[in-house]
């Protein structure tokens, strides 16, 4: 199914779901309001014409002014994928978890929880995933700064 | 240990190569127990000592052991452990150098081939497990990575720069990866540094190892 | 059997310095006696700040970085890359690249795949596939030797096109290892597949459903021994694939039940078969021309995003890629297979044997340097 079809499904559905509809890159991608990034993923795993039961990734993009969480989607039915994406404010970046409604779900937010610090609320199981638990920071904002040793080892170059 | 029906003594055959290499070298460049080797050779082979008595530095004979018998701990981390299987696989068969008892107990190997990137979660995994090997012990760094950071050195803010800040290394291998044939030149640098190794060294710097100074850079 | 006569359960650590758990994964076991009751995995004992630089070094520094994220199948992840980089950029393949690139993809397959063999069966008690999947290992190796001068990250596949063209001297080696594979096939067979403890040790084993894998986002051989028909190259077709005639081999429970450790591992043996299958035509159909487009040694490439999605040996392999107008990735995600592969653990070693765990996970076959990227 085509992008288009796709988008009028989902405003006829759920209006004022979805903040802004963007073609002009390379992969479409829908802007959801992020209160609602729950009932956006439920209805798009369980509508009949769109199936979306495949959860491919959640990522987390440091936009400086403000977080974006990012969900990639595919139907393995019939083959199209949709992105999501819900903006977070950059103080207290904080989302809705959808682990129950895709496991999949569950390490990628972890991993987005230890790298870019989005709290994703409701996840049954929220710890750092990658990095040991007495780290400080998120390594992958872009005000991060590498610590200058861990535990007494030295972390500057040769 | 004179066989008795005549012939070489067993022991000295496996000598061979030992006494090859020393006979090799002009008389002037031989050390004082390559020539006290040599000559004790000699009198074994002539039949002037009698018999069932081989006299030879401790330092040869246990060096000589050392060297042939180096059983690595299986410490693949990255992508160096593939190139460290390959080694171990029917083309560069390592074996051949008596290196290819892969132990996964540190408590029963003397090498430690540190393949791969070291990490900061993993460092203390590492130091436990060279803490649990026995004395004598050596350790291999192979590959960028483990040298000095390799490719993550600068921006790797999770990458430890060299596993010689973690625990003392005795060779190290560049590459990245390195081929299996870096690996096996560098077991053969490790032979030769077992070689000149003397027990004396244990009087001179102490018995007790957590007695002796620390000779490691962290 | 007493059901009831119980012991107590302690919690084991297995690895992260362990032989057979593929690198440096650490299972935290509750086992009872000899049955593990649950399996946590704890992974980022090989986090390499990947994503990180990424963002730190240009488009064109960051080949090299992609070979080692899985490192048993170099060529694919540098064709990943590639796509994501030239499809942000708008840059035009020439057409001979496009399939050189494909030969060292399923050239890497292979090369994967009979790794996967090897310690698999190692993993089950059997030295010997070890010795046997190595030895047609290294003939590919070496094959990789002479087409870019590496034998484990290849670098192969660059912004553009690919690095060096095929000399007809590597095509002829290149022929001469797919005639010797289709013998060699039977003869893995012989020694593993129908090997009645090897069966007995993986059939019914880790049963994965078909529902279960697709909630967990599984994909690859893991995905299609439960049965689902799905693969990157036919779904969403890229390169020369769409010219080339293969087949998806899917799971069928000979042994068992659908989706057990038996059936992942045919996969695998099938997709060693399907792979030489490809690499044979593009030999045959290799289009003549400049292996190389030229691109510009600062590459900027402007505003845009996208998520290009390539079939790894381990599953689909995505790049989302966010570009700003610079040389360099405003932001890299790394979709690794095996990081989703291996979140279905928990779920499926539970109530098994300590041994049925190291076939699972050897079943599943992750690498490491993906999982922790």
């Amino acid at each position: 199914m085509e992008a288009k079809e796709i988008h009028e499904i989902l405003i006829q559905h759920l209006p004022g779901c979805v903040r802004e509809f963007r073609t002009t890159t390379a992969d479409p991608f829908w802007v959801v309001e992020s209160e609602r990034i729950r009932e956006v993923a439920a209805f798009l795993k369980d509508h009949p014409a769109l199936q979306f039961d495949m959860l491919q990734a959640v990522t987390g993009v440091d936009r400086g002014e403000c977080f974006e969480a990012v969900y990639h989607l595919t139907s393995l039915r019939f083959g199209h994928s949709v992105t999501l994406k819900a903006v977070l404010s950059h103080e207290a970046p904080s989302i809705a978890t959808i682990s129950d409604i895709y496991p999949a779900a569950n390490w990628h937010e972890r991993e987005t929880y230890d790298l870019l610090g989005i709290v994703f609320t409701g996840h049954p199981d929220l710890r750092r995933i990658l990095l040991p638990d007495d780290w400080e920071g998120h390594p992958l904002r872009k005000d991060y700064v590498a610590p200058e040793s861990y535990h007494g080892i030295s972390n500057a170059p040769d | 240990m004179l066989d008795r029906s005549g012939e070489q003594p067993r022991v000295i055959r496996r000598l061979d190569g030992e006494i090859a290499r020393i006979q090799a070298k002009p008389p002037a460049e031989r050390t004082f127990q390559e020539q006290r080797i040599l000559s004790l050779y000699e009198q074994l082979c002539e039949g002037r000592m009698e018999r069932n008595v081989l006299v030879l530095p401790v330092d040869a004979v246990l060096n000589w052991a050392r060297a042939w018998s180096l059983w690595p701990v299986t410490f693949g981390l990255a992508c160096c452990a593939i190139e460290m299987m390959a080694t171990g696989g029917p083309k560069t068969d390592i074996d051949r150098f008596g290196a290819g008892a892969f132990r996964p107990s540190p408590r029963q190997s003397d090498l430690m081939i540190v393949a791969g990137t070291l990490t900061y979660k993993m460092a203390p995994r590492l130091r436990r497990v060279y803490d649990q090997m026995a004395e004598p012990r050596y350790v291999i760094a192979m590959g960028g990575c483990a040298i000095a950071g390799g490719p993550y050195a600068r921006h790797g803010y999770h990458v430890v720069k060299g596993v010689d800040r973690v625990v003392p290394v005795d060779v190290y291998i560049p590459g990245c990866p390195p081929r299996p044939e870096a690996l096996l030149d560098g077991i053969m640098r490790l032979q030769d540094k077992i070689r000149q190794d003397t027990i004396l060294r244990v009087w001179r710097e102490g018995f007790w190892p957590w007695k002796r100074k620390k000779s490691t850079k962290s | 059997m007493v059901q009831s006569l119980k012991t107590d359960e302690i919690l084991v650590n297995m690895g992260p310095q362990h032989p057979s758990t593929h690198g440096v994964l650490r299972c935290l076991l509750k086992t009872d006696g000899e049955w593990v009751r649950e399996v946590w995995p704890y992974i980022g004992y090989l986090h390499r700040c990947k994503e990180k630089i990424a963002e730190k070094v240009s488009y064109i520094q960051f080949m090299p970085y992609t070979d080692r994220l899985d490192y048993l199948a170099s060529a694919n992840n540098n064709l990943g890359w590639a796509m994501a980089v030239e499809r942000l950029a708008a840059i035009e393949v020439p057409e001979r690249a496009v399939w050189l690139r494909v030969l060292a993809a399923e050239l890497n397959r292979i090369a994967s795949h009979l790794l996967s063999y090897g310690t698999f069966g190692m993993e089950a008690g059997a030295f010997t596939p070890f010795f046997y999947g190595f030895r047609e290992r290294e003939t590919i190796v070496s094959i990789f030797d002479q087409l870019c001068g590496a034998r484990l990250t290849y670098h192969y596949a660059r912004i553009g096109g690919v690095m060096r063209d095929l000399s007809p001297e590597t095509a002829k080696a290149i022929r001469r290892f797919l005639d010797e594979m289709d013998r060699r096939w039977v003869e893995y067979n012989t020694l593993l597949s129908d090997n009645e403890i090897f069966v007995r040790r993986t059939a019914n084993v880790g049963i994965i459903p078909a529902d279960l894998a697709i909630a967990y986002g599984l994909t690859g051989p893991v995905l299609r021994g439960s049965g689902v028909a799905h693969d990157i190259r036919k779904a969403v077709p890229y390169a020369c694939y769409p010219k080339l005639d293969f087949q998806v081999c899917i799971g069928q429970g000979l042994k068992g039940t659908v989706g057990d450790s038996w059936d992942r591992y045919w996969v695998r043996m099938l997709e060693i078969r399907e792979s030489v299958k490809i690499c044979r035509q593009v030999l045959d159909g290799l289009p003549e021309g400049p292996y190389q487009t030229k691109v510009p040694r600062i590459l900027k490439v402007p505003a845009n995003e996208a998520y290009v999605r390539t079939e790894a040996p381990r599953g689909e392999l995505g790049f989302y890629v966010i570009s700003d107008g610079t040389d360099k990735p405003w932001r890299c995600r790394i979709r690794a297979p095996s990081f989703c592969n291996l979140s279905i653990l928990n779920r499926i070693a539970r109530n098994c044997l300590v041994a049925d765990v190291i076939m699972i996970l050897g079943s599943i076959d992750v690498v490491m340097g993906e999982v922790d990227r």
